[in-house]
């Protein structure tokens, strides 16, 4: 070691690190298991030099310096190995003496990180809590002009419909005239978001597909979860749980060769096609899957080699305007179903989201729209993108429900929410407040990383590294040593009980509003804010 | 809460009698208001069933500027009930300067209209008087249209009958609908009183409707000039009639269908499972959350009542071949029609539709698990 350190403009301390490494010598046993956990190696075992004074009684004697050594753990600062605040460390020391703290200033790391000239890259999330969702609050509570209802007793059928629902005038006569409508599926209104095999791990993908199952085959409740784009395990798509999942096609068509492909064999058809055109994370990007993540398995069902990055263009490369691209689209996806399955599309929350949705108004295919707002997480993706592109989700779902109001089609195209639902937390409410915006369901897929298999990212930029495969829960890895932290039959277990619990908490929401037997869809006169500038935006009352 | 009374009645009743059995039940209701709605008229406008009749309230300025709106497209005044007004109302009563019925002859261009142009036109008409009233404050139209009547004051309901003295013969009718409530979750106003009436269908509710906006929304967005106004949640049940009746060629026995759908399970055994269930999915925007006892009148005379999916709210229907009445409690069908086998009175449950047809002759129930009949 030289003993002068080198400083560099880069040369950063601990303190210029977001996360510091605090520990604690006294109760370290040396175990060694801190160091062995932790995924970007931010900790090592150092040897320290300790001065000790040693100032006899006796006046003497000659005062003597002793010099001793101590091995102990110290965080690494070079940017490329600094600590991500995962706290792994903390969760497997015997002895409770090692935890990550925030910083608490703003670091200095944020203008160093970009080594190589490459800027920052990372999963997770946008890493800024608040938001207007939890500040929604329902207003409207039942109590003497007419009874509010017992969540725990009544009955309720909180359902919506996914597809596109001809107007009544429509309907019935075209049932009677062709014996033919678009397919609509009836679904539970909380759908889990496009995650791909690929992106998440097997032992992830499994959990969460079982614990699908399990609630419709058990509980009744009509879950279902989309894909992502990452194309779908060969047995899912010829298996009878093929109707809980929701196909996704992006602008990459990974897997789509071995879905074509597996069409003919498929004993149901899935629940729908979702056409993504763009994520809330990273709008106008497209779908990236870092090298690390493409083994064996994940090159085999998406068709590429393994060991490369499978960067997804922003767009839908062979289409050029919004006819093609979302018109000739739908239609090929209906075509390769025979009509029989929905198909629609997603999109990032944007100032342009009227503008898809009033093409989609004028294409009696289009089966809804999904709308990803700017919370929206992401495997993989541009630093900057997530923290600065993209368009917040309520105003999104209440200017295109009220379009659709206008339009006398709020029934006939649903929207589908998502992008930061749940995010601090308060799942039922936040899905609830976009329902009562106009969302006819909501798409969530943090929250069931979180929930159901432990994820550790939180809005203050803890662990966020979903893209290099290094997971340390095992979620979002395809490294056999890390995935197999996670255990499949759990995952199902949590999915199972975060549905119920939502399940609840719903009607714990909406039974005080007097509503039980159809979701309340744009019940706006249900919304308050204490912001005027909010409730003016949102067309909902203004209390204080 | 809102109590309801509604009469068919082969012979002529008073429009009192459906008041006093409203009185009985003045426990239940908290005497704010009236609303009177009077079909299959009798006295002098039997002669004239085919003539338009207009009601509301006007003052002295608002009749002539009737007058000069009615005379300009043609219409001719062919009766006229002449209400004489004490000079101060009883309190809790508005000083009214008109409270007007009056029949009109067609104008003689519209001869050649078809049934449905005459009925679009009518509703424009009371669209259009109601517009003007409400520009100037000096015109409130209930209905305009051949062989009804109404009359809405708020107020006791019993000292605004004899402040009108509404028991006389020329008000004598065969079927009448009463309510004593003005609504109270929104403004007071005339407009939000029941019943509410819509081209030859009316309807009144029993408690609040939690969908009310969603409703309203999907209403207003049929592109249909009557659904329109909406001063009160309970609206929405007329016009949800008129809609899946009028437009979507429904029959009664499918309109508790459209707003208080089965729910799956039930829907899985039911005979017309393919048809429900599309209309349920169609028609989602109509579902009403209730709690809601609702009844009503059809073009044919004939009268309802659906409860809601929870059937929160009172309601009772009986009587005896001849005369039949829907009351809000049992003690209003008491004092209207004490010598009926009581044993016979049925409270509609969540899943029924009563319906008495315009015979008279006996209660029809529909449950929604029975299958629907053939297509009318």
């Amino acid at each position: 070691m030289e003993s002068e350190r080198p400083i560099t403009p880069s040369t950063l301390s601990i303190k210029d690190l977001p996360w510091q490494i605090l520990w604690d010598k006294e109760k370290c046993t040396l175990c060694g298991k801190c160091t062995a956990i932790c995924p970007v190696n931010a900790i090592e075992l150092g040897v320290f030099r300790k001065r000790l004074l040693d100032p006899p009684a006796d006046i003497m004697q000659t005062p003597a310096t002793a010099f001793k050594s101590y091995y102990g753990i110290r965080q690494k600062t070079d940017p490329a190995y600094r600590c991500i605040g995962c706290a792994m460390c903390t969760l497997v020391c015997p002895n409770d003496c090692i935890v990550p703290f925030r910083s608490d200033e703003a670091d200095k790391l944020k203008f160093h990180v970009d080594q190589g000239g490459q800027p920052r890259r990372r999963g997770g999330r946008r890493n800024l809590p608040g938001g207007i969702l939890d500040r929604l609050k329902f207003i409207r509570i039942s109590m003497l002009t007419d009874p509010a209802l017992d969540a725990g007793r009544h009955e309720f059928e909180m359902r919506t419909l996914l597809g596109r629902v001809l107007p009544p005038e429509e309907n019935l006569k075209f049932l009677s005239v062709n014996g033919w409508i678009p397919p609509v599926r009836e679904i539970y209104p909380l759908i889990i978001g496009a995650m791909s095999f690929g992106a998440l791990s097997p032992t992830m993908w499994e959990g969460l597909q079982m614990g699908v199952a399990y609630l419709n085959e058990e509980l009744g409740m009509p879950v279902r979860i989309c894909t992502g784009e990452g194309g779908c395990p060969p047995r899912l798509l010829r298996s009878r749980f093929l109707k809980y999942v929701i196909l996704q096609i992006a602008s990459g068509y990974f897997g789509w060769d071995e879905i074509i492909h597996a069409i003919p064999e498929m004993k149901e058809d899935p629940c729908a096609i979702e056409i993504k055109y763009g994520q809330g994370a990273k709008p106008g990007d497209g779908g990236l899957l870092m090298w690390y993540k493409v083994n064996k398995l994940i090159a085999a069902i998406r068709g590429v080699p393994t060991g490369v990055s499978l960067p997804s263009p922003p767009t839908h490369q062979t289409k050029y305007s919004i006819e093609e691209s979302v018109a000739k689209m739908i239609q090929s996806m209906y075509m390769a179903w025979d009509f029989r399955v929905p198909v629609y599309p997603k999109i990032s929350g944007t100032s342009t989201a009227l503008a898809v949705l009033n093409n989609l108004t004028r294409n009696p295919y289009a089966a809804g729209l999904a709308i990803d707002g700017e919370d929206g997480g992401t495997g993989a993706a541009y630093n900057v993108s997530m923290n600065h592109m993209g368009h917040p989700i309520a105003s999104n779902i209440r200017d295109s429900y009220l379009t659709l109001v206008e339009l006398g089609m709020q029934n006939q195209l649903p929207l589908i929410a998502g992008g930061g639902v749940g995010k601090n937390g308060n799942l039922a409410a936040n899905a609830a407040a976009l329902i009562m915006l106009g969302a006819s369901g909501v798409q969530i897929g943090k929250y069931v990383m979180q929930a159901a298999a432990g994820c550790l990212g939180s809005e203050s930029d803890r662990c966020n590294i979903c893209n290099i495969g290094l997971c340390p829960k095992g979620i979002t890895s395809q490294d056999p040593r890390l995935y197999r932290r996670l255990d499949a039959e759990q995952v199902a277990q949590r999915v199972v009980d975060l549905y119920l619990s939502f399940d609840t908490e719903l009607k714990k929401i909406v039974a005080p509003l007097g509503r039980s037997t159809s979701l309340p869809i744009g019940m706006s006169d249900a919304l308050g804010i204490d912001d005027p500038n909010v409730a003016e935006r949102l067309k909902i009352k203004y209390v204080v | 809460m809102c109590r309801l009374f509604a009469i068919t009645s082969k012979e002529p009743l008073s429009p009192m009698v459906a008041l006093e059995a409203l009185d009985v039940m003045r426990e239940g209701h908290d005497c704010s208001g009236v609303g009177i709605f009077l079909r299959d008229l009798a006295g002098p406008f039997d002669e004239m069933k085919d003539a338009p009749i207009l009601s509301g309230i006007f003052s002295d300025k608002g009749l002539k500027r009737l007058d000069t709106f009615m005379m300009d497209i043609g219409f001719m005044t062919k009766y006229k009930i002449s209400v004489k007004l004490p000079k101060t109302p009883p309190a809790g009563v508005p000083k009214r300067d008109v409270y007007l019925i009056r029949a009109y002859e067609y104008p003689e261009e519209w001869e050649d209209l078809s049934q449905e142009q005459l009925y679009e036109q009518l509703l424009k008409i009371r669209l259009q008087l109601r517009a003007m009233g409400e520009e100037k404050n000096d015109m409130i139209v209930f209905s305009f249209w051949p062989d009804v009547i109404m009359i809405k004051e708020i107020g006791d309901p019993m000292l605004v009958a004899r402040h009108l003295n509404l028991d006389r013969k020329e008000l004598f009718a065969r079927v009448i609908m009463a309510q004593g409530r003005q609504n109270t979750n929104y403004a007071i106003t005339l407009y939000a009183c029941h019943p509410f009436f819509i081209q030859g269908y009316s309807t009144m509710t029993n408690g609040e409707n939690t969908a009310f906006v969603p409703i309203r929304s999907f209403l207003e967005s049929r592109g249909f000039p009557g659904y329109t106004g909406y001063q009160s949640d309970s609206e929405v049940f007329t016009h949800i009639l008129h809609y899946a009746v009028s437009k979507l060629g429904l029959g009664i026995e499918t309109y508790k269908h459209v707003i208080t759908p089965l729910q799956d399970e039930d829907l899985k055994d039911h005979p017309n499972r393919n048809f429900l269930k599309n209309l349920k999915q169609t028609c989602r925007p109509l579902i009403i959350d209730g709690p809601n006892c609702v009844i009503g009148c059809l073009p044919d005379h004939s009268l309802f009542m659906v409860q809601d999916r929870k059937k929160l709210r009172p309601g009772v229907v009986g009587g005896k071949p001849g005369i039949y009445a829907f009351a809000s409690e049992i003690c209003g069908l008491d004092a209207a029609i004490p010598n009926r086998d009581k044993s016979k009175d049925f409270q509609p449950m969540y899943l029924d539709t009563a319906i008495v047809g315009p015979g008279r002759q006996e209660v029809m129930l529909w449950n929604q698990k029975d299958p629907l009949p053939l297509p009318h």
